[in-house]
């Protein structure tokens, strides 16, 4: 185990590998566990998994054809973002249903190609997602993003909680809610392509609603939820990597089962706090 | 007395459906106007383009002196909104002040103070900070009220504000209304599923009885028109 801690802080690989992950991943569990604190509240908590599902076959579309792989998914997600919270709020198709359609068809889609031309490992990898092989681009648009969500959250933050607490009073207070939708579809369109690649399509969803979850079983503020909830996500995320190193574990499965350790613990604390009546 | 608002033959449609037409009704400053008529005649439709969320067909809605839509104090129908959502009192009343706050990013201690005022006034200043989820239904309309208070500066336009309340929580309710047009000063615009209470409480009776047909005057001339007869059981 400690020879294992010593090669992890060589310079090729702690330099070359290990620390563009850290900070592409706390990048992008940052801005997973923000949004997701106003799309578990609003009810769009399928919407990170539908768009994971969409972007893995754009994906895999993307590798057969050769195309650079994020110039074709990051479009389509956004796209398909649009349309899911549209339906959202339409009554013709529920929401849910929208999301199982849209994502399963996507799905079949990217299988079908990827199966036909015989291609596996860039798609399993999307499945699977591939942390420690994240490129330099990915890392950098990782950390823009991350940026643009936190200024967003800071100047934003009155607008984006009464939106979301309550969109018809903001509404009546002269906000735009639906440029707040838009901006926020297009942000975790992003977040779910960019968590996609590194934790992979069938895990990304994870990161934006267990993170809310947790810090809704001890908080009772906003405030203490979205600084709770960003936290909770970047030490889950550090705390699982470290792991998945050091036991040889997949890193993505590694900061899921984390991140839920912290949701059982914090349900633990919630209990016991209104169990002796403390409010 | 100045009028506070008024709309000039205004029609709006509902999911491309007509559902007022020609309406037109002028509230003063101190008024108590309830809004009535039965599902689908078009309140919340009204409602809306009061707010100016839903802008009308045709027709005019023309506000009083220094006053625009955004300063109209809303509580929205009651929903199930507060459940099981994570934010104190004091957050979701503050909330009230953004429309006055405009572009600038943070609250200032004036807009803290209105909201601090606004809670005391509504006499939940022990709940303050409390979670919004652990409120009753009483206690969670009135920290929604202090938030209309706080974006209002002249004029409530409350929809529905007892439904889903038992009938002590309810009762509370329609005093501490009437209170705050009585004592505050407060203009009132009430969508009421209530006939018999609006008409106890109410200055002046909006009835949306049909889509081109519409009533507006005092309690007691509805009471005396066929109209009423239907919803008071004669």
């Amino acid at each position: 185990m400690f020879d294992d801690l010593r090669i992890m802080f060589t310079p090729e690989f702690f330099g070359a590998i290990l620390l563009p992950a850290l900070i592409g991943g706390i990048a992008v569990t940052i801005c997973s566990s923000l949004l997701g604190v106003t799309l578990v509240l609003k009810k769009y908590s399928m919407i990170g998994d539908g768009l994971s599902h969409i972007g893995y076959g754009a994906l895999s579309v993307a590798a057969v054809m050769n195309l650079a792989p994020l110039k074709v998914a990051l479009p389509v997600v956004v796209i398909a973002a649009f349309i899911l919270l549209r339906l959202s709020g339409s009554s013709k198709l529920s929401g849910d249903s929208a999301i199982a359609l849209f994502s399963t068809t996507a799905l079949a889609v990217g299988i079908l190609v990827s199966s036909k031309a015989g291609l596996t490992n860039d798609v399993s990898h999307y499945m699977f997602g591939s942390i420690l092989a994240m490129s330099k681009g990915d890392v950098i648009l990782s950390v823009v993003l991350s940026a643009v969500v936190i200024l967003t959250f800071i100047f934003l933050y009155g607008r984006i909680f009464s939106v979301t607490f309550d969109e018809n009073f903001a509404r009546a207070t002269g906000v735009n809610a639906d440029v707040y939708n838009m901006v926020f579809a297009v942000l975790t369109a992003v977040t779910v392509v960019l968590g996609m690649m590194m934790m992979g399509a069938l895990l990304v969803s994870s990161l934006i609603v267990i993170p809310t979850l947790t810090a809704m079983r001890v908080c009772r503020s906003f405030k203490g939820v979205v600084l709770t909830a960003g936290t909770v996500s970047v030490v889950s995320f550090i705390v699982g990597m470290f792991m998945s190193l050091l036991m040889n574990t997949a890193p993505g499965a590694s900061i899921v089962i984390v991140n839920v350790f912290f949701f059982l613990c914090f349900s633990a604390v919630g209990a016991i706090r209104s169990r002796t009546g403390r409010p | 007395m100045k009028n506070i608002l008024e709309c000039q033959s205004i029609s709006a449609s509902y999911d491309g459906r007509g559902v007022i037409k020609g309406l037109s009704f002028a509230v003063k400053e101190g008024d108590y106007v309830c809004i009535v008529g039965e599902n689908g005649s078009g309140k919340s439709t009204l409602v809306k383009c009061l707010l100016g969320i839903k802008s009308p067909d045709s027709g005019k809605i023309i506000m009083g002196e220094g006053l625009r839509q955004k300063d109209i104090g809303y509580l929205p129908q009651h929903t199930d909104l507060a459940k099981g959502f994570p934010a104190t009192v004091e957050e979701v009343v503050l909330s009230g002040c953004l429309g006055r706050r405009g572009l600038r990013p943070f609250y200032n201690s004036a807009e803290k103070e209105t909201a601090r005022k606004a809670i005391e006034r509504l006499g939940i200043s022990d709940l303050a900070r409390r979670s919004c989820r652990e409120l009753s239904g009483g206690q969670q309309q009135r920290m929604l009220l202090a938030r209309a208070m706080c974006a209002a500066k002249k004029l409530l336009l409350l929809d529905e504000p007892v439904t889903g309340l038992d009938p002590g929580a309810s009762a509370d309710m329609y005093e501490l209304i009437g209170e705050l047009n009585k004592k505050d000063g407060m203009t009132i615009i009430m969508v009421s599923h209530d006939v018999v209470k609006s008409m106890e409480y109410a200055s002046r009776i909006l009835c949306l009885c049909s889509t081109d047909h519409s009533f507006y005057g005092t309690p007691q001339e509805y009471a005396g028109s066929h109209l009423a007869s239907k919803f008071i059981g004669g």
